[in-house]
């Protein structure tokens, strides 16, 4: 009896602080948010999720009345040095930017430094649609627990694309990329390591080749930094003289990558979006015959975020993109490949059957991947890998 | 006239000192915002210790002084072709105003391995059926950023050569050297070339400036791994670790002496040229006749990088797929200018150009105006050269954090402002010289008609000035189209300019779409210039002497 009559109070005295305020406030927070504009500063240099922001622009206005701003950027640290700059001048209130599109060593320096508004995922209504359980993939960054301050909207892992005409025989992993590169010298590169893209590729080498792939989820040490990335560089020293202009020079990100390879001066490219390659053929940028390929052992993979900065000058307008670009209905026509072709980031097992339905229509290509076909997800070392990884990196290559 | 001085120093001159003043402050640790205010060395010793540092200072010097020295050394056979060729003079204009950007990115779709230079000649000439293994674009010694940074600056060099001759009697000095016996491509390289030089020492001490600290192109053009130290500079501000600001402040330091010791070095290898130019002509050789081959030469070459450049910018921006190598694309469309947002990048930049240069214009009429009420000179040289002579990554950022403080949040108008920084002195210098050389008879008798001096500016001044001021506003729009860094820093990513557009999408996968913002970058400057022809022509359509235009 006692047990019977607990259980609803418990519920309900559970229920109540986590659910009711936050109900109360999201009403609070449409009503606030109406007229806003709203400044979401993501890389500017891919024009389909330019197209896509656009399309969120519309719909929010359509919507909420909220006008959503894209502000392109070339690299996502411009925001974040924006933000420590407004800092720096004691502006704490009122900041340019409202919205990031944002991971990994950004959200990390961001988190660290109190740059952040929230926790805040929690209070959007589709949080629902989420695996929100600790330590599932939608509240971990490159390891870092996210603890609310960011909010995931679209799905990356680690894929090459190569093109068929040219390459019959794409390597199996990182060890067969070196023989590939042996038989075909000058035809592989990376890009330039102090971009994403680049130091993901070096990480995917290094999450394959380290003699113990657990200890890169430990902040890095001296000692096991020696020892997991020893063959790490055994292996880039014999692969390097054999890349594109002998190793000396590289490509700026992945984009300028892929235009390397529809120009054919290279024979791969890399993304962190497994989609692209399919995307970019659509958009007639790539040839139609280029294709995607994985390592056997899998690839490195993570969620992108936004994040609110704690000066951002339209918090609520913010919240509420944030809670629309998680809606089941934007995850969709973003997964839709001629729109964006990104993979979602909620839990298929917490979707309604409409939602379902709204997947399940969705258009393929030849170029793109189903989820089997990029095998496993190999989680991210942790942050301070790549920080290190990328200044060694420096130090040895960059005379 | 005290009113004019404390209007133009509070507008020009303050913004650049309190941007150099914060720079230098950060350099040496002072960041108040984040707590440190202890002053200290530690910025530099980072800066100098960063790997591949000494590669990229050497780029930046043979880089910046090659291309200063390469630019005048190709202006001056270029200059004596033209002096006497004034309609062919008139063909440095339009390339005068394709913005460094958009010049940058078509000759990078051109002289790319697989760019179309290459695809033209393959694969039947060459038997490349992939692109060639050559370092070209990006090449580790610069040169293609030195190529890129000559088809804008000997232009300029060449037209300020031209400005400089038009004052003296060159025909005549041409004449009596050929009656010494002198052949003609040495009668100007050694006898009036070296007396209109005091003339070019500013233009080129300001070309040497913008080659030493050039983001834009560089970011395009140069080597990246290591890049040039002004692409450092902004790579490190743009690092999500504030104290990154430190080093990146003090390199910019650093970028300024590097400045300073560059223009030193060329006012000492100015006397060196000079004295062996004494024992040569003292020694009387007089040389033998030639055709006069390297002007020509060097237009035609000039000519076909710039039209190769343009003509691939506009192919790629109606390709449908285009492979190598195939000279020329699978389909032409249009679907990519239906498609692509390049009209809002286009109007923010007219925008930008037109309140610019309009802001330009007043402050320019309000200095020479109130010099020629008080018939006195305003003491004020410095303001018009001081944003030109600084490295602009050196100030800007600076420059945007200064802004903050004062309130003034980023966006359109710090943008408008930091690129005033740069138009001014253009235009003040377009103008000052139509002025100063006004025919003051015409206002004397208009005073005494009775005209008061605001009605003899408004009268006679002005209209008799329309020819120059429509030329000084087409430089004006042209300098504020082709602003970068004072676009990208003081508008925090808000401002969306074709300039900042094309750069980042140079950087993107769609080259059709980097061609496009190129092409409308490079377009609305013609469209300036073009009016600046038509305006006036208009206007005194029934005055024969005062159609003018752009010179």
């Amino acid at each position: 009896m006692r047990n019977l009559l607990a259980a609803p109070v418990l519920a309900a005295s559970l229920a109540l602080p986590l659910a009711a305020p936050a109900f109360a406030d999201w009403a609070q927070t449409e009503a606030e948010a109406k007229g806003q504009t709203v400044y979401f500063n993501a890389w500017g240099g891919d024009p389909r999720t330019n197209a896509f922001i656009d399309w969120v622009s519309d719909q929010m206005q359509e919507k909420y009345g909220v006008t959503v701003e894209q502000v392109k950027l070339s690299d996502t640290a411009e925001a974040v040095s924006r933000v420590q700059a407004e800092k720096a001048a004691g502006k704490n209130d009122g900041g340019a930017v409202d919205l990031i599109w944002i991971n990994g060593p950004n959200f990390l320096a961001m988190k660290e430094a109190g740059l952040l508004h929230g926790p805040f995922v929690s209070d959007l209504p589709n949080a629902k649609y989420l695996d929100l359980s600790e330590g599932s993939a939608a509240t971990t960054d490159f390891t870092v627990p996210t603890e609310g301050y960011e909010s995931p909207w679209r799905l990356a892992k680690f894929a090459f694309a190569y093109d068929a005409e040219r390459v019959s025989d794409p390597p199996k992993d990182m060890a067969g990329l070196l023989d590939w590169a042996k038989a075909h010298p000058g035809r592989f590169t990376h890009p330039n390591p102090s971009n994403f893209m680049g130091a993901s590729f070096l990480k995917q080498a290094l999450v394959e080749l380290a003699p113990d792939p657990a200890a890169l989820s430990q902040p890095v040490t001296d000692e096991a930094y020696a020892k997991e990335t020893a063959p790490l560089w055994a292996w880039y020293d014999a692969l390097r003289p054999l890349m594109w202009r002998e190793g000396k020079s590289f490509p700026e990100n992945e984009s300028v990558q892929a235009q390397l390879l529809a120009d054919g001066e290279v024979d791969f490219a890399m993304f962190f979006d497994p989609a692209a390659p399919a995307a970019m053929i659509e958009q007639g940028v790539l040839p139609p015959s280029v294709r995607v390929w994985v390592p056997e052992g899998g690839t490195i993979g993570n969620i992108s975020y936004v994040a609110i900065p704690y000066n951002a000058a339209h918090q609520a307008g913010a919240e509420l993109v944030a809670n629309f670009l998680l809606d089941p209905a934007t995850q969709a026509h973003m997964q839709d490949i001629r729109v964006l072709g990104s993979f979602s980031v909620l839990d298929p097992a917490k979707l309604d059957a409409d939602a379902k339905a709204a997947f399940a229509d969705l258009p393929t290509a030849p170029a793109l991947p189903t989820l089997n076909d990029l095998g496993p997800t190999l989680p991210e070392p942790h942050p301070s890998w790549m920080t290190k990884l990328t200044e060694d990196w420096a130090q040895r290559y960059t005379k | 006239m005290r009113l004019a001085g404390a209007i133009l120093t509070l507008v020009i001159g303050a913004p650049v000192l309190l941007g150099a003043a914060l720079t230098l402050a950060t350099g040496f640790g002072w960041q108040p915002g984040l707590g440190r205010v202890d002053l200290g060395w530690e910025g530099f010793t980072e800066a100098l210790a960063a790997p591949g540092i000494l590669t990229s200072l050497r780029l930046t010097l043979v880089t910046g002084l090659g291309a200063a020295m390469l630019s005048l050394v190709a202006s001056i056979p270029l200059a004596r072709w033209l002096v006497t060729r004034q309609s062919a003079s008139r063909w440095l204009t339009p390339l005068l105003a394709v913005p460094h950007a958009a010049l940058a990115i078509g000759l990078a779709f051109l002289i790319a391995p697989s760019g179309w230079a290459a695809r033209l000649i393959s694969p039947w000439a060459t038997g490349w059926d992939l692109p060639p293994q050559i370092v070209t674009l990006g090449d580790p010694w610069g040169l293609s950023l030195i190529l890129g940074l000559m088809l804008k600056e000997v232009p300029f060099l060449t037209l300020m050569t031209l400005v400089a001759a038009a004052q003296r009697p060159v025909a005549e000095q041409m004449a009596a050297g050929r009656a010494l016996g002198y052949a003609p491509g040495r009668v100007w390289a050694r006898i009036v070339w070296p007396q209109l030089y005091p003339a070019l020492r500013l233009p080129v001490l300001i070309v040497l400036a913008f080659s030493l600290s050039v983001v834009d192109m560089a970011l395009i053009l140069g080597p990246s791994n290591p890049p040039t130290l002004a692409v450092r500079i902004l790579r490190l501000y743009g690092a999500p670790d504030p104290a990154q600001a430190v080093p990146a402040s003090a390199l910019a330091v650093i970028l300024l002496a590097v400045m300073g010791a560059s223009a030193a070095l060329w006012m000492v290898g100015e006397r060196a040229v000079a004295r062996l130019g004494k024992a040569l002509i003292r020694k009387g050789h007089r040389g033998v006749s030639r055709r006069n081959w390297s002007g020509a030469g060097l237009i035609g070459a000039g000519g076909a990088l710039a039209i190769g450049s343009l003509g691939a910018l506009v192919l790629w921006s109606l390709a449908s797929f285009w492979r190598f190598p195939d000279a020329l694309p699978a389909d032409l469309t249009l679907k990519r200018w239906a498609s692509a947002d390049w009209a809002g990048p286009a109007l923010t930049s007219l925008t930008l150009a037109l309140v610019s240069t309009a802001l330009a214009l007043i402050l320019a009429m309000l200095w020479l105006e109130s010099e020629d009420r008080s018939g006195k000179r305003l003491p004020l040289g410095a303001l018009i050269v001081l944003p030109l002579l600084l490295p602009q990554i050196g100030f800007l950022q600076g420059l945007t954090t200064g802004f903050l403080w004062l309130g003034l949040p980023p966006g359109p108008v710090a943008v408008t402002w930091a690129e005033l920084l740069f138009v001014f002195p253009y235009v003040m210098i377009a103008l000052a010289g139509p002025w100063r050389a006004l025919d003051r008879a015409h206002l004397a008798s208009a005073a005494s008609l009775g005209a008061g001096p605001t009605r003899r500016l408004l009268r006679i001044k002005l209209p008799m000035l329309l020819g120059p001021i429509c030329a000084a506003a087409a430089i004006g729009v042209a300098v504020s189209v082709a602003q970068y860094l004072a676009v990208l820093l003081p508008g925090a990513g808000r401002v969306q300019a074709l300039a900042t557009e094309a750069v980042a999408l140079a950087s993107g996968a769609d080259r059709r779409l980097a061609a496009i913002l190129a092409l409308m970058q490079a377009a609305l400057p013609w469209v300036g210039f073009a009016l600046a022809l038509a305006v006036p022509a208009w206007w005194h359509r029934n005055r024969r002497g005062l159609r003018g235009g752009v010179a």
